[in-house]
């Protein structure tokens, strides 16, 4: 076991990263930025306004042009660089996220971090690779088809993985030859400055801004731009329908990523032998608590087949309930704290709901009261449910490590049940029949179906969502599509009029 | 129907307070992830319903001149019109672009169950545009 310091590294005030240096706010005004690991705070976040979203505009209006205009070579180095730096400072960057968000240390070290750092070098490599395109209209024309960055693009960043979600939305519009404007969410405000202090001088000023704040002061009015040619938005449906309302009054494009209810389908062949693939299922369960299911694609419903019912679920239950709780800073700690108060709350009202809807709690079901220096943290016991499709925890994402657990008969109804929800966004299947994983991910409408696994984000796989979980997808290199015009030159080598006039 | 949405003492102080600085007030209550489940407070008319929401009350607060309506989707009301709400208020970072997050609040919905009776909008079944 590995007991890692609470880091040291931060400054006890983070002001705007504007133009390649850091602005104090225009309103002289900070908010504090507690840590859910202790509830306590460790620095002050300067909290923007409209007139600091202007002057990051302004920013990035005057670097956009030559950034757009800087070879894809010049800009995939840049990103290479900004990649291999966090690599060198991997572990403090996993600290510094840790302590901003409450997860584990063992998943900043092995998933966060890694997986930032590779998404910037996938994005380095496919903007080398990207090419435009012709096509011989006749003998005498040729339509020329070349990728155009959009310009300045406004991003809107969640909590629950602030460094890699940032990066999801960074890699490709800076790869694409876009400036940014970025807003982090504000219950994660800080663990962006310190990637920033560790790559700035890599970052042509102005190309990348980054304005703290809260949604109604600082996103809406970046949002709400009508100087940013597109925006961005990882979170929630009311609020990425007001990005949309937004954007139509700006005739301007979004790409929505705003979660989802996903289904986990355990099939009964996965108990045909108590062997390595079994095991594997059980972990794939016990998915739910990764990231204190703090993730959109938590998969927060678990269907399990009528023949192995009772068996494979009392064995999730035995497995949930080896979830080691802990100090986030220990290498032995599976779940940590949720991000933030509220978000400890809202999850305790679906504890309530889910036993009034008449589920059954088979673990868990409260707050985790840890000692010491976590007693004014943020834990929740994992918690497994079971129930019925209709109940509201069936329905809802709680975003916490909550599980709801119903049976069903056949494929068919299998199907039924997944696609019984408003999203559409990851999904489960395990089974040893081919056919069956084939047929079940075909007919499950979500934008990513984990077949025999879950949980895995690698660059190269896209992911999106179907139905109220959001247009667009991330992670792969079609978001370059999201994050560029279409150039059309069509020429005519034809030295003869066309004879109308 | 009046009784669908219920406001607790801390949540009307905040609207109160929220009404004395922005203006009339509405609620959108939102799904999804991050930060849904939560109901968003905005600025009356600053959030567009169409045809695909339902307005599920107009709540009436002491000391706010006007009805505070509160909206849901459609389809959202569809899974939840077995329970009723009550907005509560705890401290917390917010997030959204909801009104109250930089009073260090959080509105926080609350549910219980309810009867399916003819109270609930549209009766049995399905329910209906109100309001």
């Amino acid at each position: 076991m590995t007991r890692y310091d609470t880091p040291t590294h931060w400054q006890s005030r983070y002001d705007h990263f504007i133009g390649g240096e850091y602005v104090k706010p225009h309103g002289g005004r900070y908010f504090e930025n507690p840590s859910p690991v202790t509830g306590q705070p460790f620095c002050e976040v300067a909290r923007g306004t409209a007139e600091d979203v202007e002057r990051a505009l302004d920013a990035a209006h005057g670097a956009a042009g030559a950034w757009g205009r800087t070879p894809a070579a010049d800009r995939a180095l840049v990103l290479n660089q900004v990649a291999d730096r966090m690599q060198e400072h991997l572990q403090a960057l996993a600290i510094a996220e840790t302590w901003e968000n409450g997860k584990p240390i063992r998943e900043t070290l092995a998933a966060d971090i890694p997986l930032a750092i590779d998404h910037f070098r996938y994005f380095a490599g496919v903007i080398r690779a990207q090419e435009g395109s012709l096509a011989e209209i006749d003998d005498d024309t040729v339509a020329y088809h070349f990728h155009e960055p959009l310009g300045v693009v406004g991003q809107i960043i969640p909590w629950n993985f602030p460094l890699l979600m940032a990066t999801w939305k960074l890699a490709p519009a800076l790869a694409a030859g876009n400036a940014v404007v970025l807003k982090p969410a504000e219950q994660t405000p800080a663990s962006i400055h310190y990637l920033l202090s560790l790559v700035a001088d890599l970052l042509p000023p102005g190309v990348v801004n980054v304005v703290n704040g809260f949604g109604v002061e600082a996103g809406r009015p970046l949002a709400s731009s009508p100087r940013v040619a597109k925006v961005a938005f990882t979170g929630e449906t009311t609020t990425g329908r007001l990005i949309m309302q937004y954007a139509s009054e700006n005739i301007k494009p979004v790409t929505l990523e705003l979660g989802g209810k996903s289904p986990n389908i355990f099939f009964d062949d996965v108990s045909a032998a108590s062997d390595d693939f079994r095991d594997k299922a059980l972990e794939g369960f016990t998915m739910f608590a990764l990231n204190q299911g703090e993730v959109c694609t938590c998969p927060s419903r678990a269907l399990i087949q009528q023949g192995h019912y009772a068996d494979f679920l009392a064995a999730a239950v035995a497995r949930t309930r080896e979830i080691r709780p802990g100090h986030p800073l220990d290498s032995t700690t599976m779940v940590g704290a949720q991000a933030s108060n509220d978000q400890l709350e809202k999850i305790l009202s679906y504890l309530d709901i889910g036993r009034q809807e008449g589920a059954r709690v088979l673990t868990g079901g409260a707050r985790a009261q840890l000692d010491g220096e976590l007693a004014g943290g943020y834990y929740v016991e994992p918690t497994i449910f079971e129930g019925s499709n209709s109940m509201r925890i069936f329905q809802e994402e709680i975003f916490g490590p909550v599980v709801s657990v119903t049976s069903f008969a056949d494929l068919d109804d299998a199907v039924k049940i997944a696609n019984d929800t408003l999203y559409g966004l990851g999904a489960g299947v395990w089974t040893r029949d081919i056919n069956t994983a084939y047929r079940a991910g075909r007919a499950i409408q979500a934008g990513r179906v984990w077949t025999n696994c879950y949980h895995a984000y690698p660059a190269h796989a896209a992911f999106g969502g179907y139905k109220q979980s959001g247009i667009g997808r991330e992670n792969h290199k079609m978001m370059l599509d999201h994050y560029q015009q279409t150039k059309n030159l069509l020429v005519s080598y034809a030295p003869k009029k066309l004879g109308f006039f | 129907m009046r009784d669908l949405v219920a406001v607790t003492p801390a949540a009307a102080e905040l609207i109160r307070s929220l009404r004395g600085q922005h203006g009339p007030l509405m609620f959108h209550q939102s799904g999804g992830c991050c930060d849904g489940s939560a109901p968003m407070c905005y600025p009356a008319g600053e959030f567009r319903t169409g045809s695909s929401d339902i307005r599920l009350a107009a709540l009436v607060v002491d000391g706010v001149p006007e009805p505070v309506e509160f909206w849901i989707s459609r389809a959202q009301w569809d899974l939840w019109q077995h329970t009723k709400l009550t907005i509560d208020v705890v401290p917390g970072r917010g997030s959204g672009f909801s009104l109250e997050a930089p009073e260090g609040l959080r509105f926080l919905l609350r549910s219980t169950l309810a009867r399916r009776d003819n109270d609930l909008p549209g009766g049995p079944g399905r329910p209906r545009q109100t309001g």
